[in-house]
């Protein structure tokens, strides 16, 4: 048989998921010369995206702008979006071997890393990526409730998913309208009673995750005092070691900005943010009900592992910190596929250069792939996934020209449609998310915002005229 | 970024050689594999040292009777282990500083993997390419 990749038989690869590691990969692989492919990418939600419609902050429009990019790869005539169709449920893994040469797993983390503590799920605490999904309308998560009437408010963890709950709870009504923020979301922090926000991190400000641009930020918002603790931003001596050892500019900046922010004075705004460091929850405590009600907290100091990283060890000093409303924000993981390989203790697909790997043994399955947060674990800014995907994508290429592809029984894009038009009729195509796009963006408009999102699925359909 | 993310795209298994191999053994697998070292593992599977191909030469190069030697009389004992959890950063450094090109990667005990100089290497050109290409993205969606 010819190996597939030419104008008479073009190479069929299904990608699962449309995220920004799903159309990075879709990019490489349509320009790669040479070489004639047709591309079906399917998502569960009738939206294509994935974070960076439901995960980047309403407030961060511009980091949202790469979707524009996402669009001149869907322009591509031998791309196709099929939206609203679940991989494992409407078309199974079984099914896309009979139709495509070649799989491509680009599914990201989709559930959030647990403390492990007790209390852990007292009412009031929540995964801050639940809040973050619901504040950007994500049909899964709009029945969420969060008791925005509490005073104080804990976010356990200081990575950029912790910055931006921290930055939205602390933003006026007035800021959030101007975002593309849920109208439900846009309503309830309308209404928000929070006046202190805790953000808690592990280890010191040296080994922060967040980024300089995103801690300036925190310090200038308009309706929140920035407050640190002085003694917890002064260097200890093994941090104080390192930097002096790596003159790494940005971390040299960050401590010298969060020094400055441990010299302010309040000014009197509606809201205080506090970034704690060196301090790790190691109970929720509920009240009579069962809601959390305060964290008891234990003081850290870091040590080096043999490989020079400093650590968190737990000490015997601890406080309790009085909070009504928890979210935790300490990592994320992959969700596994049914019938595809899953490494439960790192949370992604085994693999070797994005070739899925049969676990036991070890050797890769033919025609499966994987790209970013499922592949490497979820790292890294949005580009990060480009050089990430152009690995995944020389590994197919690798494996075409050695002819190790699926062999279905029906390579054409017709034969395709059919199977997901029988199996979900509603799918949404990239022309239905085109026109919905059109539609939030004039919503937005008459409300002057960037867009007003549907958040709903069956919202969505009647948009569209599927009711 | 941490190792573990590092080792996820490439899960399988490290290569390892018995103490009591021969030398030319190390060698054979050094060149099937395409790999500059090896874990030197007991028969518990606990690392006991590494030998790389650098350990090899400098050896051979006085004496040619080595590839009949067990692995045992030129491996490197004193091995610096990393765990998944340690930052990408400081393997880097203490790297470059120890001048050490592989670092074998321990989780709870247990050997989980291997990370080379070019692995991290690699790592750190896709972090800075990411981050480009973020700022490039959103440096031309300012000008639109």
């Amino acid at each position: 048989m010819a190996r597939p990749g030419t104008d008479a038989q073009p190479l069929r690869v299904t990608i699962i998921g449309s995220g920004p590691a799903a159309f990075y990969a879709a990019e490489h692989l349509l320009k790669r010369e040479g070489l004639v492919v047709e591309i079906d990418m399917f998502d569960r939600l009738p939206t294509p995206f994935g974070l960076v419609r439901g995960g980047v902050a309403p407030d961060h429009q511009k980091i949202k702008s790469v979707a524009a990019a996402f669009d001149k790869v869907a322009a591509h005539p031998r791309f196709r979006f099929y939206g609203y169709v679940e991989f494992g449920k409407d078309v199974t893994v079984a099914d896309l071997r009979e139709h495509y040469h070649q799989i491509v797993y680009a599914t990201g983390a989709q559930t959030d890393r647990r403390m492990g503590i007790p209390g852990e799920d007292l009412q009031g605490s929540h995964p801050a990526t639940e809040f973050v999904a619901w504040y950007n309308g994500h049909p899964d998560f709009q029945d969420s409730r969060f008791d925005l009437q509490q005073e104080r408010v804990a976010v356990v963890g200081v990575g950029n998913v912790a910055v931006d709950v921290a930055r939205i709870l602390c933003r006026t009504p007035e800021e959030l309208a101007a975002t593309d923020i849920s109208d439900q979301a846009l309503e309830a922090l309308s209404r928000s009673r929070v006046k202190e926000v805790y953000m808690l991190g592990r280890r010191g400000p040296a080994q922060a995750a967040f980024t300089n641009p995103e801690i300036k930020e925190l310090g200038e918002l308009p309706g929140a005092d920035i407050a640190v603790l002085p003694e917890e931003v002064e260097l200890d001596a093994l941090s104080r070691e390192a930097l002096e050892k790596s003159q790494d500019r940005a971390t040299l900046k960050k401590v010298e900005i969060l020094q400055e922010y441990a010299r302010r004075q309040p000014s009197g705004k509606p809201r205080r943010l506090v970034i704690r460091f060196l301090v790790s929850p190691v109970e929720l405590i509920g009240d009579a009900v069962g809601h959390v009600v305060a964290m008891r907290l234990v003081k850290n100091e870091l040590r080096a592992t043999p490989a020079g990283t400093l650590q968190p060890k737990p000490t015997d000093r601890f406080e309790e910190l009085p909070v009504g409303l928890v979210f935790r924000s300490v990592g994320y993981r992959g969700v596994p596929l049914p019938g595809v390989p899953f490494n439960e203790s790192w949370g992604v697909i085994p693999n070797d250069k994005g070739r899925v790997l049969d676990p036991d043994p070890q050797r890769p399955l033919v025609g499966e792939y994987c790209t970013g947060w499922i592949k490497r674990g979820p790292t890294g800014v949005i580009g990060t996934n480009k050089p990430d995907a152009g690995e995944t994508v020389a590994s197919m290429v690798e494996d075409l020209a050695r002819g190790a592809v699926l062999t279905p029984s029906h390579p054409g894009a017709q034969a395709a449609e059919a199977l997901i038009r029988q199996r979900q009729p509603n799918f949404i195509s990239y022309a239905d998310w085109r026109r919905l796009n059109d539609l939030e963006a004039t919503r937005g408009r008459a409300a002057g915002r960037p867009r007003v999102k549907f958040t709903r699925v069956p919202e969505i359909l009647a948009a569209l005229g599927r009711a | 970024m941490n190792i573990a993310s590092l080792l996820a795209t490439k899960s399988r298994r490290p290569i390892t050689i018995r103490p009591e191999q021969a030398v030319r053994e190390a060698v054979q697998l050094l060149a099937t594999h395409n790999i500059g070292a090896l874990i030197v593992a007991n028969e518990a599977d606990a690392p006991v040292g590494i030998i790389s191909e650098r350990d090899i030469v400098r050896e051979a190069s006085r004496n040619e009777q080595v590839f009949g030697r067990p692995v045992s009389e030129i491996m490197t004992r004193d091995v610096i282990t990393g765990v998944p959890e340690d930052d990408l950063a400081s393997v880097a450094n203490v790297m470059t500083e120890k001048r050490i090109r592989h670092v074998p990667v321990m989780d709870k005990g247990r050997l989980v993997g291997i990370v080379s100089i070019g692995d991290v290497v690699k790592a750190q050109r896709d972090q800075y390419r990411g981050e480009v290409e973020t700022l490039e993205t959103q440096i031309l969606a300012d000008k639109a």
